[in-house]
């Protein structure tokens, strides 16, 4: 039976790609290791190797094709003896669900976690009120959206640079810095040994005298060696010093779940971090809000924890094309209004709250969700206008809900609108568990829209 | 196996360069006497304070060790940055900071350099390029990278002294940071403080390499091991790592040997170490004293060093008296200065 070559996966949380090229024709041999074909995304490139032998019978996906999803179909190799006639026995794309053997980098099984909504919430009821009526938009995945909000403040701005591992050459681990280093050179896109804790403290060192570093870590997870920095030196320093020296640097790069990645790559730092006084803490969701929240990051005078969330850094979503568009940090914004419940989340928590909030609108239930965007200072006030409205409200968060921004914001809830409550508040969190690898019990450990609907009916008593 | 070596506190095992360092001139010796009696009688003040319960928390004095930040703050120019850890007060007074200010923040007072919310081992000057004081050990080199970094940043020629202790040169940051200053060629100059207890824990007890001096071999960092209780010594030493810096050839590492005769903080019994051996070095190599008789060998009469000795007494006990008198912080000082 002829063998199916699928579009790969370049890394666990790619959805789809373009099929940038094909090297080989129909017709012609392959030979195990051959390179048949280009694929790309905005992140990379990367080479279809064949892993079978044969010819190439059919190309199913012709060259130039964008957004490609993983494991589709892209062309069928004929092996020793059989025919174009036989194409017909190839499985029908459509059913495909076997993992791409026939491709190297191999694709994610079918029972990966499914595909998040690949598109940032342009489509919310909400207007921004940051956004002037009738500005022009352009789309943009989040990651060119970090990517254009740093080129602008470094052209803005000569204080300002950029640190962290690969994040010149390479163009950074997860390609947010792509071509800075070509813009700005090597002065100001730096790239640092490993050595998280040694180039956080040179980092804040240099802030001390009045420079604005934005220091990546290629995880937050990694920025646990570097933690001290980050809270004794940067957090502290303007208290310490009775206000004379202060700390402006951004520390930003992915935290919380990726996908199939474990216990170690995976947590959640938003209530670690915003726990501490001196220091702000952003987790936007929307593309928009990650550019404009990570340009008032930079232009901070504070220390600024700037959450980003590796699942969304392919996402695409409408950023206004404003010559300086800055959204202020500390103000939450209502997405979707609604009555009957309020959903409180922020970053890639905000993925199940929208797909919650639709499902429940099904059921009749109008949920009022609110992306917090900034952890500290929190927007307290938005969130306690809505519950004063619906009278009932629920978080959700990928991290763990012992001491959690969950219990934060309920307890919140609770100290200014406890006679408002018409039940008590739900909290949606990651289980308290280490983030497990295997898929099921990743895909479990995580929080997931139906937790979200069972919760917002719960405390609407449906 | 053979015994650790025991550092030894003769003069001439601290000079490893064998021979005498520069000469000071008269004006020389008189500035690096007073500016080392300040130190001292400040810190003696401090204990007095700290016993009365006027100082709380905790209190590393800097007693015996004076030569190293008066030595060091001579071979400086303006702009040069000074950072170091949690035994600060004569970095502080050795950069020029006010006395009142110090003491003051020693009392939590609202004149202290951080109206009375850093405390003894939190303090800062911008005015002198003095980036504290940090109470976490280690830290401060890191940091003290990054003064240089931004130095480098900028293009100007000013260094970045970055004072540590040989406790503190165990710590892993120490070593990314001499890492990256050399990698980068950063004007960072790497002082270690050696004198030889990490609180109650000797050098040969906690260090595989007791001559720090090599500590940044690995990473090709030029050291040297200088007469810390010498101030001339320091002071040309430091020349010479600055000149290094300052041509753009990256970090030096000088390790001071030196001695504190006081506890490790005021709390401390030192059960650690005989007390001969704290009077052997005090009566065999005060860095004060050597100034002392140099200046009285060279017929420097004793009524101008007792005019030394009373000037700085009055420094101090105003400083004291300011520190005592000084209102603590309003109440409204609690929540401002966390965020600007």
């Amino acid at each position: 039976m002829p063998i199916q070559v699928l579009m790969p996966a370049l890394s666990p949380t790619m959805e789809k790609g373009n099929l940038a090229k094909w090297l080989k024709k129909e017709g012609e041999t392959i030979k195990s290791g051959d390179v048949i074909a280009e694929i790309e995304t905005d992140k990379a490139t990367m080479e279809v190797e064949a892993t079978d032998e044969g010819t190439l019978g059919k190309i199913l996906i012709p060259e130039g094709t964008a957004d490609v999803a993983v494991n589709t179909p892209i062309a069928t190799i004929l092996a020793d003896g059989e025919s174009a006639a036989d194409l017909a026995k190839a499985p029908a794309p459509a059913k495909q669900e076997k993992a791409a053997e026939s491709a190297a980098p191999a694709a994610a099984k079918a029972e990966a976690p499914a595909p998040k909504a690949a598109r940032a919430p342009q489509a919310v009821a909400e207007p921004d009120p940051e956004v002037p009526e009738g500005t022009e938009m352009v789309t943009q995945t989040i990651r060119e959206a970090l990517r254009d909000a740093m080129a602008e403040e470094m052209r803005r701005d000569p204080d300002v640079f950029v640190m962290g591992e690969e994040v010149a050459e390479y163009q950074g681990a997860y390609k947010v810095t792509q071509g800075l280093l070509q813009e700005f050179g090597a002065r100001r896109v730096i790239d640092t040994p490993i050595t998280e804790h040694g180039f956080a403290g040179v980092g804040v060192g240099a802030a001390m005298t009045g420079l604005k570093p934005i220091v990546e870590f290629m995880t937050f997870n990694f920025a646990m060696q570097a933690i001290d920095q980050i809270i004794n030196s940067a957090a502290k320093t303007l208290y310490m010093s009775g206000g004379q020296m202060g700390c402006s640097i951004v520390f930003r790069g992915p935290n919380g779940a990726a996908a199939r990645v474990a216990a170690q790559h995976s947590q959640d730092y938003s209530a670690w971090y915003s726990n501490v006084p001196g220091l702000k803490v952003v987790a936007p969701f929307s593309a928009a809000d990650y550019k404009g929240l990570l340009k008032a990051a930079i232009r901070d005078p504070n220390p600024v924890i700037f959450l980003e969330n590796e699942v969304l850094y392919g996402h695409t979503g409408e950023v206004p094309k404003l010559d300086d568009f800055v959204i202020p940090i500390g103000k939450a914004r209502i997405v979707r209004s609604g009555s009957h419940v309020t959903i409180i989340s922020w970053s890639n928590g905000m993925t199940y709250a929208l797909k919650a909030a639709d499902e429940l609108a099904k059921d009749g239930i109008e949920a009022e969700v609110i992306d917090l965007r900034t952890l500290r200072p929190m927007d307290t006030e938005t969130i306690i206008n809505s519950v004063k409205k619906t009278g009932r409200a629920v978080t959700v968060e990928e991290g763990w809900a012992q001491s959690g921004v969950g219990a934060e914001i309920a307890a919140r809830i609770m100290e200014n609108a406890f006679d408002y409550l018409d039940a008590p508040v739900a909290r949606v969190s990651g289980k308290d568990v280490p983030m497990p690898y295997a898929a099921n019990l990743e895909k479990l450990a995580l929080p997931s829209a139906a937790e979200v609907v069972e919760a917002a009916k719960a405390v609407c008593y449906r | 196996m053979a015994a650790p070596k025991k550092a030894a506190a003769s003069t001439a095992q601290d000079k490893p360069d064998g021979g005498s360092p520069p000469e000071f001139t008269r004006e020389q010796e008189l500035r690096a006497l007073r500016d080392m009696l300040l130190i001292r009688r400040f810190e003696e003040k401090a204990g007095q304070l700290y016993g009365m319960g006027a100082i709380g928390g905790f209190c590393h004095l800097y007693i015996g060790q004076e030569a190293v930040v008066v030595g060091m703050q001579m071979a400086l120019k303006l702009g040069d940055q000074v950072i170091t850890g949690y035994r600060d007060h004569g970095h502080m007074l050795a950069t020029g900071m006010d006395a009142n200010g110090v003491m003051a923040e020693l009392t939590g007072r609202r004149g202290g350099y951080s109206k009375g919310k850093g405390g003894s081992m939190h303090m800062f000057s911008k005015e002198k390029h003095f980036y504290g004081g940090h109470g976490i050990v280690g830290a401060q080199v890191s940091l003290g990278t990054g003064l240089a970094f931004a130095n480098h940043y900028r293009g100007n020629d000013n260094v970045s002294v970055t004072y540590f202790g040989d406790g503190a040169a165990n710590q892993g940051q120490v070593y990314e940071s001499f890492n990256m200053a050399e990698l980068w060629k950063l004007p960072v100059i790497f002082v270690i403080e050696n004198n030889r207890y990490a609180m109650g824990t000797s050098v040969s007890r906690a260090s595989a390499q007791q001559d720090f001096s090599k500590r940044g071999a690995s990473f090709n960092i030029p050291g040297k091991q200088v007469d810390g209780m010498d101030v001339r010594a320091v002071k040309a030493a430091g020349e010479e790592a600055a000149a290094w810096c300052r041509a753009g050839k990256g970090p030096y590492i000088l390790e001071m040997q030196t001695y504190r005769y006081r506890g490790h903080s005021m709390s401390d019994p030192a059960k650690y170490r005989t007390r001969e051996e704290v009077e052997k070095v005090r009566h065999d190599q005060d860095p004060i004293e050597q100034v002392r008789n140099r200046l009285l060998a060279a017929k420097v009469s004793e009524q101008d060093l007792k005019a030394i000795d009373a000037e700085v007494r009055d420094i101090v006990n105003a400083s004291a008296d300011f520190a005592q008198h000084d209102p603590e912080p309003d109440a409204a000082e609690l929540w401002t200065d966390v965020y600007r």
